[in-house]
């Protein structure tokens, strides 16, 4: 049960890592972008697994609910703006992926490097 | 108990599984679709941990204004991924070990759901013991993202509107360069596709009300101003779709789209001014009103409509940003 | 409530909330001109808001009515008033020394957008100088991460949008991994506030998930310092960003990661972690030495000067991490009037190089032959700035070299290799900056370019009066030090919130 109770965890470094591996071998920049989407998104559920509790419920009071017990608020809020951040960034980013391939014809980092070194 | 634990179990090995589908993905087109799919699974497990509120913006955002970039961005550029033939050795080797490392260190962690866990001891109980008495709003997720922590949501809205001045800046709008590449074919949108043409005047009408529901309902139930924005937005992005580019910013000009973001984000930090002018701290609502509950009710109020139109105005010009460039 | 009390939040609010009303502009000059006005105003505040810290102690905030933990509290200290004036005097610089140059790199009908950008950035950056709550700073670092991107990728060259890119996925990935480190410790200790997760890490009997959020904060925010080898952004970055820009980022934006970077090992974790002292030193003082020595070798062989400049950026970072890494008063000392006076220096120095490409059209060192003849007044702007970069005595440099060795001396039979290696690393830039300089004053200049063509005037005095404020400051320290001496005993002291 206590190994059960740490697998979001696990699953949460192994996102994480996959996103990271992703962003360093692969050389397609949009690619690269979804990698920092699951990246991002692996935070996201680290945080969220610490605000549950056993037998709780969202944090909203019901009217005639009586007594609840609800999970914690707070990682959730700050999630919010984790996500929000998070697609800002994905925004500007595409938005150089664009501006990139109609300055160098492509999007694979090491063509654009390699573009980059005989100028 | 134990069900929803599988149920999780089950969920969260999807995930993995999809991720690695997206990575291994050659065509972007598929990897875009998954990541669709990744977001939908995620906003799942979010559900399945009772954060209504992150599950509903995950939803929105991860699986559709992410995919509509992503795909207006290949649209631009090539979809399919070079191969590339290059030793991975020491990729593999950091994240391996450092995938193990975060393992061991897990085993210090309290388990999933553990009430007597440090993070449920501290500031969270105040929050919910204390919102009735001082906000008085049954979302407690709503009070403490627009009153207590209403600093942090500040930035969140100014971060968008950073994103929503960068794409401009980097690809026009605005009053940058002027849209351009409003080609036939954009112009007529999908006018032709009869059904899709009648599932969307049907569905449009609706997107929009649920939008406008979520923005002024968030205090009641999961949502609030970011959300609303986004299902705005949908809706609007589904009438460019159907009756072309052209038609889309004859109703909602850039121009206007421009003053909105602008606007929505001056509006938010107006409040907090008011709230100095009127002897209190930047963002405290409650000098607003004669009384300190109905000064925050106000407050959230108008903070919340800031939000709302930055994100509706900033996602749209973004949108078309990337729309009209060919 | 009176108008000094709110002093914390207008720092952060005022260039803050000018951003969405210079983008609703629609004229560059109107614009650049609101952004200049602004970070005047910015730099008056936080004039005041120095002042009022020496005189009367760390200031406090809490935004909202909400007292901490449970609202988000701003907390100024001499350290961070050191910050902001650093964030806002480096805006002003650009601003005002940028006009010509930004009118030729961004078009006129863009230019809103992009001042509106540089506002953000401003607003982020002292943001995150003043903030008291660990997760506020990811969301400033975020506000202020984003502009930056959006300055650099305002370069001519094509090679912006590609380095910005890099830029961008790097800090990203700095961002996220600090974020991990404050979740981390959050599971810990229930609380997101500075102050109270000192005190409240004390009691946590597993440290474990501690010790792994320490090395994801000290990783993410060594990647946003550029403390080499997490530097491989830096260089592109700064060379291909339009030259007003890399005269602001270069003086201040790795600074407030380091900052953050101090705050949280000193102020959180020094007094919590068993043996964290150690640790950092043993983290942080070989990759501090390696890049002190690597990046000034790699400065020498540069052939572009503002990338030679960037170089010598990663070395000066370098220095300032070493000078961390002795974990001692004196050392923290010396880092943080290092960051001062190596913002004075490098501030002054992009100026020139701004005023050079003016007139040459480039920056790279075969182009600007012979500058020296053709532009004097600027030329010796340069050598000035240039000196007080290598650490000679009578220049601000020098300052933060003494104290840096005094402190490097203090740290048992290896201080004698840090010396030894600051003094190397010293006559490095003596031989990177001499590989211009030589150039500037014998070299040819290229064909039917040797007529001598200054800037104009009140651009040379504003490059005059950045190149004296380094020997002003050699001269008299007293305001650095004061900040640095109360900055480091509130950081020692810990309980400062």
């Amino acid at each position: 049960m206590k190994l059960l109770g740490l697998f979001n965890y696990w699953v949460f470094a192994v996102l994480l890592m996959i996103g990271l591996y992703t962003l360093i071998s692969k050389q397609n920049l949009v690619k690269k972008m979804l990698a920092l989407a699951i990246f991002q998104s692996a935070v996201f559920l680290f945080f969220i697994t610490m605000s549950k509790i056993e037998g709780g419920t969202a944090p909203i009071f019901r009217a005639g609910a009586g007594e609840q017990v609800f999970s914690n608020p707070l990682p959730q809020v700050l999630i919010l703006t984790a996500i929000v951040v998070g697609i800002s960034t994905m925004a500007l980013g595409l938005a150089i992926v664009v501006r990139l391939y109609e300055e160098y014809g492509t999007i694979e980092d090491d063509e654009i490097l390699a573009m980059d070194r005989n100028a | 108990m134990i069900t929803s634990l599988l149920i999780g179990i089950f969920l969260l090995s999807l995930l993995v599984v999809t991720a690695l589908a997206i990575v291994r993905a050659s065509d972007l087109f598929s990897a875009v679709m998954l990541s669709g799919i990744y977001s939908l699974l995620m906003a799942l497990n979010f559900f399945l941990l009772d954060a209504a509120d992150v599950a509903l913006t995950e939803a929105a955002v991860g699986a559709g204004v992410a995919t509509v970039l992503q795909l207006a961005a290949l649209r631009m550029a090539p979809a399919t991924e070079a191969r590339h033939r290059r030793a991975r050795g020491l990729a593999v080797a950091v994240v391996v070990v450092s995938t193990l490392l975060m393992i061991y260190a897990s085993f210090g962690q309290p388990t999933l759901g553990d009430p007597q866990a440090p993070p449920q001891q501290h500031v969270a109980p105040w929050y919910i013991e204390k919102t009735p008495e001082l906000v008085d709003i049954p979302n407690i997720v709503s009070a403490v993202l627009a009153s207590f922590r209403g600093y942090d949501t500040l930035g969140e809205v100014f971060v968008v509107l950073t994103a929503g001045i960068g794409v401009m800046f980097l690809l026009g709008g605005g009053r940058g360069k002027p849209f351009r590449g409003l080609d036939s074919q954009g112009e007529d949108g999908l006018q032709e596709h009869l059904i899709l043409k009648v599932v969307a005047r049907i569905l449009i009408p609706f997107i929009l009300l649920f939008g406008f529901f979520i923005q002024f309902h968030g205090e009641y139930s999961p949502g609030g101003g970011f959300q609303a924005g986004a299902l705005l937005v949908a809706g609007l992005i589904l009438y460019a779709l159907i009756r072309g580019e052209r038609r889309a910013l004859a109703v909602i000009p850039p121009r206007v789209l421009l003053w909105l973001s602008a606007g929505g984000a001056f509006l938010y930090g107006s409040v907090g001014v008011a709230g100095m002018l009127l002897g209190g701290e930047f963002l405290n609502y409650s000098v607003l009103a004669s009384d300190s509950i109905a000064g925050q009710h106000l407050g959230i109020l108008v903070i919340e409509l800031g939000v709302g139109m930055t994100v509706t105005g900033v996602l749209l010009s973004i949108f078309h940003a990337f729309a009209a460039r060919d | 409530m009176t108008l000094s009390d709110h002093l914390p939040v207008l720092q952060v609010i005022v260039p803050l909330l000018a951003a969405p009303l210079v983008i609703l502009l629609r004229n560059g000059f109107l614009a650049w001109l609101a952004s200049l006005l602004t970070s005047l105003c910015a730099l008056g505040l936080g004039s005041q808001l120095t002042a009022t810290v020496l005189a009367h102690g760390p200031q406090h905030y809490h935004v909202g009515g909400w007292a901490p933990p449970f609202g988000i509290s701003l907390s100024v200290d001499a350290f961070s008033a050191l910050l902001v004036l650093l964030i806002s005097g480096a805006s002003c610089l650009a601003l005002a020394g940028g006009r010509l140059s930004l009118r030729r790199d961004i078009d006129n009908r863009r230019a809103p957008m992009f001042y509106g950008a540089w506002l953000i950035a401003v607003a982020g950056l002292s943001g995150i100088a003043v903030a008291g709550d660990a997760f506020n700073v990811f969301v400033f670092m975020e506000i202020s991460s984003l502009a930056t991107y959006i300055l650099i990728a305002g370069g001519r060259d094509r090679r912006a949008l590609s380095a910005v890119f890099k830029y961008l996925i790097i800090g990203t990935i700095g961002a996220t991994f600090y974020l991990i480190g404050v979740g981390f410790i959050y599971m810990m200790t229930g609380t997101l506030n500075f102050d109270d997760m000192a005190v409240r890490l004390e009691g946590v009997i597993e440290t474990r998930p501690v010790v792994i959020a320490a090395g994801f904060i000290t990783i993410g925010l060594a990647l946003k310092a550029a403390i080499f080898p997490l530097h491989v952004w830096l260089p592109r970055a700064y060379t291909y960003a339009p030259n007003a820009v890399t005269v602001f980022i270069a003086a201040c934006s790795t600074k407030v990661a380091l900052y953050v970077l101090l705050r949280f090992n000193f102020a959180v974790f020094h007094g919590n972690l068993l043996g964290h002292s150690e640790l950092f030193s043993a983290f942080v003082i070989p990759l501090a030495l390696s890049g002190i020595l690597i990046a000034s070798l790699v400065a020498v062989y540069q052939t572009n000067l503002k990338k030679l400049l960037a170089f010598s950026s990663v070395a000066q970072v370098g220095y300032i991490a070493l000078a961390a890494g002795l974990t001692s008063a004196s050392g923290l000392l010396a880092a943080m009037l290092h960051m001062f006076n190596h913002a004075l220096a490098k501030g002054s120095l992009f100026l020139c190089v701004a005023a050079f490409a003016l007139v040459s059209g480039d920056t790279s060192l075969k182009r600007l032959q012979g500058i020296g003849r053709r532009m004097p007044w600027t030329m010796g702007a340069f050598v000035i700035a240039g000196l007080s970069l290598i650490g000679v005595p009578g220049t601000a440099g020098f300052i933060s070299k003494w104290y840096l060795i005094v402190a490097a001396l203090e740290f048992g039979q290896v201080g004698f290799l840090l010396v030894a290696a600051i003094v190397v690393s010293s006559l490095m830039a003596v031989a990177y900056l001499w590989h211009f300089v030589e150039g500037a004053y014998y070299g040819t200049p290229p064909a039917g370019e040797s007529s001598p063509m200054e800037v104009s005037l009140p651009l040379r005095c504003l490059i005059w009066v950045a190149a004296l404020s380094n020997i002003f400051f050699g001269l008299f320290p007293q305001l650095p030090l004061a900040l640095a001496r109360s900055g480091t005993s509130a950081l020692l002291q810990g309980g400062l919130y």
